[in-house]
């Protein structure tokens, strides 16, 4: 129910940040600094609750649920069997803000529709959902932003 | 170096020397028991399979072998299903439509046998459509060229590109883009149909494509389409053609 944040459900928004984002991606890529560019992220926090780094830290932990390190290897070596198709998620505090990693969580496919990432908190419909999963966000609004807080403290 | 990687997957999709069964993906000792029969839990399937197929069933009291002969006639028979249903026989009710080799076994089973068909992944099926599989083994995949196999593999493939489920990602994403690559602790193989019905060491049994197919769909968390439904078959119609050419290992032992 207390879902989909309507003050994000701005595809105008996602669209201008597009081209920027595609650009901040590869300024990342040769870059050690953050490529702040304007329009490259959601700025305001979904929730008004405070973050939990600890939390977030579970949450990525748990492969069920966040499904991070299916994909990612992350720096937490208590985590087995990490895959390895994107980046390691160490320093990610260092390349991202809180702002961009918002967005990159929110809905990575629209900074790049071929993204390989899912969508973390969009309602958009997609096909065939399973029933237990259906209409819901893979993550809720207070569990994106504890990941995001999570994953500020990796610099 | 981005851009290389990127272009060389794209090969990988298109070019047949590109193509690697699954196995090639596979520990060591995964591959030692694929490939000694003393060994590979799937023969026992297979065994199993050949005995039945000698066996009189159904009202009619028949056994396959009745009416096909020994069962080394089936060669080269699973290289080229799903196919157009022959349209021999008396009860003709589903020539012309594409059937899977499963689907056929049960064909004969309920029209030629007159008993009731196995349901899905039932182990008398499986042993059977084994035993089959395992007589073309070393041949090519080698779907017909018939309009109505033609339509489901363009189907299938249009399936096959389509984005599902909550986490929202195809089979062309996994298989294509991200062969080789490790998710969590599974390599993602090229998802190359050689080795079927395969037996799962994580199912401790064998099954068959579509249970494999759905597991993948389940995976992404999407709802796996129904045995035998008409999206299965075009996936499986499609993935023989991605394959043709590809030489039949079955039975097949993957993790
Ligand atoms: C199905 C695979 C997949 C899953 C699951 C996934 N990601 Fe990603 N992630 C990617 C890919 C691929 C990229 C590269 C950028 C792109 O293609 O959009 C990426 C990029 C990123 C980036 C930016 C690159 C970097 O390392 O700085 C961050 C941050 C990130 N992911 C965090 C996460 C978090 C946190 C989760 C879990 C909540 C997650 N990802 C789940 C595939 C995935
Ligand atoms: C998120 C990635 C992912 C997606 C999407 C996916 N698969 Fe897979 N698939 C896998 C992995 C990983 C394996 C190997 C699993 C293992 O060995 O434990 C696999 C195995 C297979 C195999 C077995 C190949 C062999 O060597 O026997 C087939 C066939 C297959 N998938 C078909 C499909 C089809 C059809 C779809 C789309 C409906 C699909 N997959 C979607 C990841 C994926
Ligand atoms: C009474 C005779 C009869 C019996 C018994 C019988 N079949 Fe058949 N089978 C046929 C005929 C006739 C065809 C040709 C296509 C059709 O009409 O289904 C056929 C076709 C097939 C094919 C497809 C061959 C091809 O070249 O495409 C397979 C596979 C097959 N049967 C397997 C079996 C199995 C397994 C059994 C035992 C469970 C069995 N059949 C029992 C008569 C029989």
């Amino acid at each position: 129910m207390a879902h989909p944040p309507p003050r994000l459900r701005r595809p105008s928004r996602f669209g201008a940040a597009a081209v920027a984002g595609r650009l901040a991606l590869c300024a990342a890529a040769g870059a050690s600094t953050v490529a702040a560019t304007p329009g490259d992220g959601i700025a305001e926090p979904l929730t008004t609750t405070a973050a939990s780094a600890e939390r977030g830290r579970a949450l990525v932990a748990n492969r069920q649920q966040s499904l991070c390190v299916l994909c990612h290897q992350v720096p937490l070596p208590e985590v087995r069997f990490q895959g390895d198709i994107s980046t390691n998620l160490a320093g990610a505090g260092a390349r991202w803000s809180a702002a961009q990693m918002r967005l990159r969580l929110v809905n990575p496919r629209a900074l790049n529709p071929d993204s390989i990432m899912p969508a973390y908190f969009t309602t958009a419909p997609r096909s065939r959902v399973g029933v237990a999963w259906r209409d819901k966000p893979i993550l809720d609004a207070q569990q994106i932003e504890d990941v995001i807080a999570w994953l500020q403290t990796l610099r | 170096m981005l851009l290389l990687l990127a272009s060389g997957s794209m090969y990988a999709q298109n070019s047949p020397e590109m193509r690697r069964s699954g196995i090639t993906y596979t520990s060591p000792g995964t591959q030692a028991l694929q490939a000694d029969d003393s060994q590979n839990p799937g023969m026992l399937w297979v065994r199993d399979g050949a005995q039945r197929w000698t066996i009189p069933s159904g009202d009619a009291r028949k056994s396959c072998a009745d009416c096909h002969g020994a069962i080394a006639t089936m060669r080269g028979v699973a290289a080229r299903y799903p196919a157009a249903s022959p349209s021999s026989g008396s009860a003709a009710s589903a020539a012309g439509r594409v059937i899977t080799l499963s689907q056929q076994i049960n064909r004969c089973r309920v029209e030629q046998q007159r008993a009731p068909a196995w349901p899905p992944e039932h182990a008398d099926l499986l042993a059977l459509e084994s035993a089959i599989a395992f007589e073309s083994r070393g041949l090519p995949m080698a779907p017909p060229a018939q309009p109505a196999l033609s339509a489901a593999q363009t189907r299938g493939e249009a399936l096959y590109r389509q984005r599902i489920g909550q986490v929202d990602l195809s089979c062309h994403d996994c298989h294509d883009r991200l062969a080789g690559k490790k998710l969590g602790g599974n390599t993602i193989p090229q998802g190359h149909v050689t080795g079927y019905p395969i037996y799962r060491l994580e199912w401790q049994a064998v099954g068959s494509l579509q249970r494999r197919m759905r597991g993948c769909m389940t995976a992404v968390r999407a709802e796996p389409y129904a045995w035998n439904a008409p999206e299965l078959v075009d996936l499986e119609a499609w993935l023989a053609k991605r394959a043709a050419g590809m030489r039949i290992e079955s039975p097949g032992v993957r993790p």
